[in-house]
């Protein structure tokens, strides 16, 4: 990848996070860390990877993301919006009683969705019936779950990783937002996950873990997947939660809480001066 | 009424099994296909069977994601771990987004017999008629449960289908026998009172309409195989023609077929309904005929609730 490239992919990035602090500071609800820490997960996802398109939300043949962990709507709605699949303006509009857009993924009004999720660790069994839909049809189409380290928790998970492995799906790729945050804490206090990567070796998983705000190296894990036959592959990425906004990182208290009037332009402020250095570097 | 005895769970897997021929559709079991009889779809079309293991909310997530890609797909347990364990992957996983899910849930109510109070099941039907988008059927035979499955594939969205696991009397013909979702059938007029039923108690149900007669009482029984959406149109007819009904299920009395007639009648005639199920208690081991004594699930008990039913009627 080029450097151009790895700049467009960051400014994506920043362009998703600036989306996320302008749905959930226009809600005055929402979840923001969890949403910023996965902004170039989503950024290379929809912008290098996937094969998708906005024109035709519906393609049987398309490439599927499931996020597992749904609360992080805002980022999806913000790369969903970037890509064209709606009005980056709609977002404003985001957990509003009129608008389709939302507090978890409803797959049913909002084009791209691929699945409700927001009930933590349904939404990886869900994806990977879509691999196994693949299977049975000879498509090759590739579908990608992002879950949280909170919510593998979830015994569910397990059982799916048991399921994946038992099937092969190989065309099934999961990625683990490692940001060691859960609501009522570290997930070393609350409920350790860890260790994340033994864990789904043990479950017959590829396991890769990068940094997960590393364009180049979550480009280079995705084709390791795709690479990857017999077996899927688990993409652990270790991340900031609240990346981007300085006060929100590493902050649980931002897990699911808005940012005031005050808060919101600090985090503009910071957003815009990221996005406006990736333009310029760009356009050099 | 035949004297041959099918188990509906029994229906339910040949008819996959046959409509696998006709229909697109693939089969998820969670390590009881020999009890569910999903096996026997699963020995003719093996690749379109997918076992979970024993882990029920994986199962239908999984079915979710299959099913959104485009295709039917069955997901059976036991009702116990279908509508219990799973209930809440199926309203967020599968109702929610409205997929193509069918729950085959084999083993409801008491006549699971031996294996006791874990396994049998007595509130799906409640449980799952809360959730919309959701349909609700309670077969009452074999005939009537394999054209329920056909009624499943047809309708888009999703559909859950209780069979049990006793082997009972078929009731209908298969050549003349018609079934549409959410239309109870009359299975034999009458003018004093009504006996609405479903599954197992379907056949009670007829022979208390025989002992009514006996005693000069004239009671319509009706086969309302949908709980959901129930057939509101005919429990008005029959709560305006007859002034008494008697509901009769293999159910805790709370929120399945007893709850979703009274419900009707009394927002339309408000006429006494009496319900006989299981009355708000566990079930326990016991062969299905001793329990269904035990827990007053009779004719018997369907005939003196009938005449209590018209003492109290205006």
């Amino acid at each position: 990848m080029d450097t151009r490239e790895i700049n467009k992919l960051n400014l994506m990035a920043y362009k998703i996070r600036r989306n996320v602090i302008e749905a959930v500071y226009n809600a005055a609800s929402g979840h923001p860390g969890g949403s910023l820490s996965i902004a170039e997960i989503l950024s290379v996802l929809y912008f290098k990877e996937m094969k998708v398109n906005p024109k035709n939300p519906k393609d049987p043949d398309r490439d599927r993301l499931v996020l597992s962990k749904g609360h992080c709507s805002p980022a999806l709605y913000g790369v969903l919006a970037e890509k064209g699949y709606f009005p980056v303006e709609d977002i404003k509009t985001f957990r509003k009683v009129d608008s389709y857009l939302q507090g978890h993924p409803d797959m049913k009004g909002v084009p791209g969705v691929d699945m409700s999720t927001g009930s933590l660790g349904q939404g990886v069994s869900a994806a990977n019936g879509m691999a196994l839909a693949a299977k049975i049809d000879n498509k090759d189409y590739r579908v990608y779950s992002i879950l949280g380290d909170g919510e593998i928790e979830e015994g569910q998970v397990w059982e799916a990783a048991m399921y994946a492995s038992h099937y092969k799906l190989d065309n099934h790729t999961v990625f683990v937002d490692f940001n060691g945050l859960q609501i009522d804490g570290p997930i070393s206090k609350v409920m350790s996950s860890e260790p994340i990567d033994k864990k789904f070796e043990a479950f017959g998983f590829n396991v890769i873990t990068i940094d997960a705000h590393d364009v180049v190296a979550i480009s280079n894990a995705i084709e390791c997947a795709k690479n990857c036959k017999g077996k899927p592959t688990a993409i652990i990425c270790k991340s900031t939660k609240g990346k981007g906004v300085s006060y929100m990182e590493n902050q649980v208290s931002w897990h699911g809480s808005a940012p005031k009037k005050e808060q919101y332009d600090i985090a503009v402020c910071e957003l815009d001066k990221k996005i406006t250095e990736l333009e310029e570097l760009i356009n050099e | 009424m035949s004297d041959i005895k099918i188990a509906t769970r029994e229906a339910y897997g040949k008819a996959l099994a046959e409509l696998g021929e006709k229909y697109d559709f693939v089969v998820l079991d969670a390590d009881l296909s020999e009890a569910t009889k999903t096996k026997i779809f699963a020995d003719k079309f093996p690749e379109r069977f997918f076992d979970t293991g024993i882990a029920e909310g994986n199962m239908i997530a999984t079915a979710a994601g299959i099913a959104s890609c485009g295709k039917t797909v069955f997901a059976s347990s036991f009702a116990m771990f279908a509508a219990g364990r799973a209930f809440e992957q199926i309203r967020n996983s599968v109702c929610y987004p409205n997929l193509n899910v069918k729950i085959g849930a084999t083993h409801g109510g008491i006549s699971v017999g031996e294996d006791g109070a874990t396994h049998q099941c007595l509130e799906d039907l409640a449980i799952m008629r809360t959730i919309p988008n959701m349909i609700v059927i309670n077969p009452c035979d074999a005939v009537e449960a394999k054209a329920a499955v056909e009624a499943a594939i047809n309708h888009y969205g999703p559909v859950y289908l209780r069979f049990c696991r006793l082997a009972t009397p078929v009731l209908f013909d298969e050549a003349t026998y018609k079934f549409e979702i959410g239309k109870g059938i009359v299975l034999k007029d009458g003018n004093d009172v009504t006996i609405v039923a479903n599954g197992l108690m379907v056949n009670d149900a007829l022979k208390a309409s025989e002992m009514l007669e006996k005693d000069g009482i004239s009671a319509a029984v009706i086969d309302m195989h949908t709980i959901k959406p129930i057939d509101k149109d005919l429990i008005v007819e029959y709560a305006k023609k007859t002034g008494a009904i008697v509901t009769a299920e293999e159910h805790n009395i709370y929120g399945g077929l007893g709850s979703a007639v009274a419900e009707v009648v009394s927002e339309t005639v408000p006429v006494p309904v009496l319900r006989i199920g299981v009355n708000d208690k566990f079930g326990k081991s016991g062969t299905p005929a001793a329990l269904f004594e035990e827990y007053g699930l009779t004719a018997v008990e369907i005939y003196n609730k009938a005449k209590e039913s018209i003492k109290i009627k205006k």
